[in-house]
């Protein structure tokens, strides 16, 4: 397993040959949790983890206000706030686009909290970050590039 | 049995803003040990708030979130003294629970 994993990811063909090893048996049957959204958590591009949450194409809009810093000294501790003003937020995804898996989180609103969070992320290089926003049925973004100057994903 | 989180849960002109700080390792299951094996991945997957048993966030996290996560919100209402409960579940199955009083 490990020799054919070294060929693998030595040949390049890169993340399609990974992702069949992963599908191989090195994702265990514990991580499919009944509410966790395996799918949108292991999506590799921006459109899968876009359906993945029924997102489709959002609209770009100026309402969803992603703080961060413009570059990150360690991308290991990457702090990021999603500010909506659209009314009725009721779900803020945050994706990183350069990183292995492209959903970080995501957020659902019950009536009554505010479409204000903030957590801490990794990344693994330079990246837009993306901001999902569902409002009133409808999914709104908006994109931020932060720049890391030591990755956080290294051993 | 993981370690306790530390929550700061303050209300203030009606707003109540919640900051959370989980120890947790986040394992992304991307990485390698000094022997070159994976170190397999664990990772917070599923979180919740509650204010007095009313779901006030849920929230599901990848491996993508940093060791030890931190997450801030806020909602309409709360006041000193009620209860604010988080709970998280990791890909293993482990879970915990903590609650506070509102300040």
């Amino acid at each position: 397993m490990n020799h054919q994993r070294r060929g693998a990811l030595k040949t390049g063909s890169g993340l399609g040959v990974f992702s069949l090893l992963l599908a191989a048996g090195m994702i265990k049957p514990e991580m499919a949790q009944a509410a966790w959204n395996k799918t949108a958590f292991e999506a590799k591009t921006l459109d899968a983890a876009l359906a993945a949450v029924d997102a489709g194409k959002p609209v770009e809009s100026a309402d969803v206000v992603i703080t961060a810093p413009d570059i990150a000294e360690n991308g290991a501790v990457v702090p990021v706030g999603v500010l909506s003003n659209i009314p009725k937020t009721e779900y803020i995804a945050i994706m990183i686009e350069k990183n292995p898996n492209m959903l970080a989180a995501s957020f659902t609103l019950p009536e009554g909290t505010l479409a204000d969070v903030q957590t801490r992320v990794k990344m693994g290089q330079t990246s837009d970050v993306y901001a999902v926003v569902k409002a009133d049925g409808k999914f709104y973004m908006s994109k931020k590039e932060i720049k890391v100057t030591l990755g956080g994903c290294g051993g | 049995m993981a370690s306790p989180m530390r929550i700061r849960a303050a209300a203030k002109d009606g707003v109540t803003e919640v900051r959370v700080l989980m120890a947790h390792v986040m394992e992304t299951g991307q990485r390698k040990d000094s022997s070159g094996a994976l170190i397999p991945a664990h990772f917070i997957t599923e979180l919740s708030a509650r204010h007095n048993d009313k779901l006030v966030l849920s929230a599901q996290f990848g491996p993508s979130v940093s060791t030890n996560p931190y997450l801030a919100f806020k909602f309409n209402g709360g006041a000193k003294g009620d209860k604010l409960a988080v709970t998280w579940v990791d890909n293993k199955g482990d879970t915990r629970s903590d609650e506070v009083q509102i300040a």
